[in-house]
């Protein structure tokens, strides 16, 4: 393992991480949920009584989030590699896993590891474990 | 009056957060991408990016937990599952390989739609009916289990 210094971005990595901190409290402070996205998602796909406009507002944030940045500034490279049955794949994958593990990089990997909750911690661990595994299969073993 | 507040939090609450991960970056599948080769050319962004989140987090939760209470005086809604069991770590690795074969996870998924790039809605949708599959597998699952149950009532009666 090397580090790639080049590709390392310390400051705005931490700057995003408080902004993402404080979206999560504001979300608990305002409507006393935790700010996991396939949690609140799937509340969407499978609505319960009463409870879907926080829901929508929350994500309809998430898409909003890059046309109210853009206005301000350019928005940073987004890139994507995947070719689409690759993405179909994985989006299929992430579905479904995340809602059998309750959670995903939000809900278990901030939120559940801000309140110290075990059962997050095991599931940050398996779904770091199986990317940096899936990773390193793809670009280092089975790649030519 | 509550209503519209709880609205316009949550409205907030998402653009912030969206806000987060579009300054770290991590709206773009390559720079997760990035974190997750530690066998090559390895960048630690995304650690830093929880290790700026998760204390800020934390200290919203404990505000919110010394008041049992949202800012509009209503109750928190917090999950409070504590089992560590199969489902919980198959999803997790399943989510996992997603997550490392496309580099996309729910949040900047959302995010990187409002972009309206291609490959981003194309994620998004198979990830929508991924979800949608498991509320299937689950329906199909507790009527089978009820299905069972009622049989071995009427099984019993019959005997």
């Amino acid at each position: 393992m090397h580090i790639d210094m080049s590709s390392f971005t310390p400051w705005s990595a931490l700057a995003g991480g408080v902004l993402i901190g404080l979206g999560a409290t504001l979300l608990l402070l305002f409507d006393g949920r935790m700010a996991g996205v396939s949690g609140i998602t799937a509340g969407i796909i499978h609505p319960a009584r009463d409870d879907l406009g926080w829901r929508l507002a929350f994500v309809a944030g998430l898409i909003l989030a890059p046309v109210c940045y853009a206005a301000f500034a350019a928005l940073p490279e987004l890139r994507i590699d995947a070719s689409y049955a690759i993405l179909i794949a994985a989006g299929l994958l992430v579905g479904l896993g995340t809602r059998y593990a309750s959670g995903c990089t939000s809900g278990h990997g901030v939120c559940g590891l801000a309140r110290w909750s075990p059962r997050s911690l095991a599931a940050t661990a398996a779904f770091m474990g199986a990317g940096f595994a899936t990773v390193f299969l793809v670009r280092h073993v089975f790649a030519s | 009056m509550k209503r519209i507040a709880r609205l316009i939090g949550a409205l907030a609450a998402g653009l912030v957060f969206g806000w987060g991960l579009i300054v770290s970056r991590m709206f773009s599948p390559a720079k997760v991408l990035g974190f997750l080769d530690v066998g090559g050319a390895w960048d630690p962004s995304l650690a830093l990016v929880m290790g700026g989140a998760i204390p800020v987090a934390a200290i919203g939760f404990a505000l919110a937990g010394r008041r049992q209470r949202t800012l509009l005086g209503e109750p928190l809604q917090l999950p409070t599952a504590r089992v560590i069991d199969g489902r919980l770590v198959l999803g997790s690795l399943a989510f996992g390989v997603g997550w490392g074969l496309a580099g996309f996870c729910p949040g900047p998924a959302w995010v990187a739609a409002g972009t309206l790039a291609p490959r981003a809605l194309v994620f998004l949708a198979a990830m929508l009916v991924g979800m949608g599959l498991f509320e299937w597998l689950e329906h199909l699952r507790t009527s089978a289990a009820s299905a069972a149950a009622s049989s071995d009532v009427l099984q019993r009666q019959d005997a």
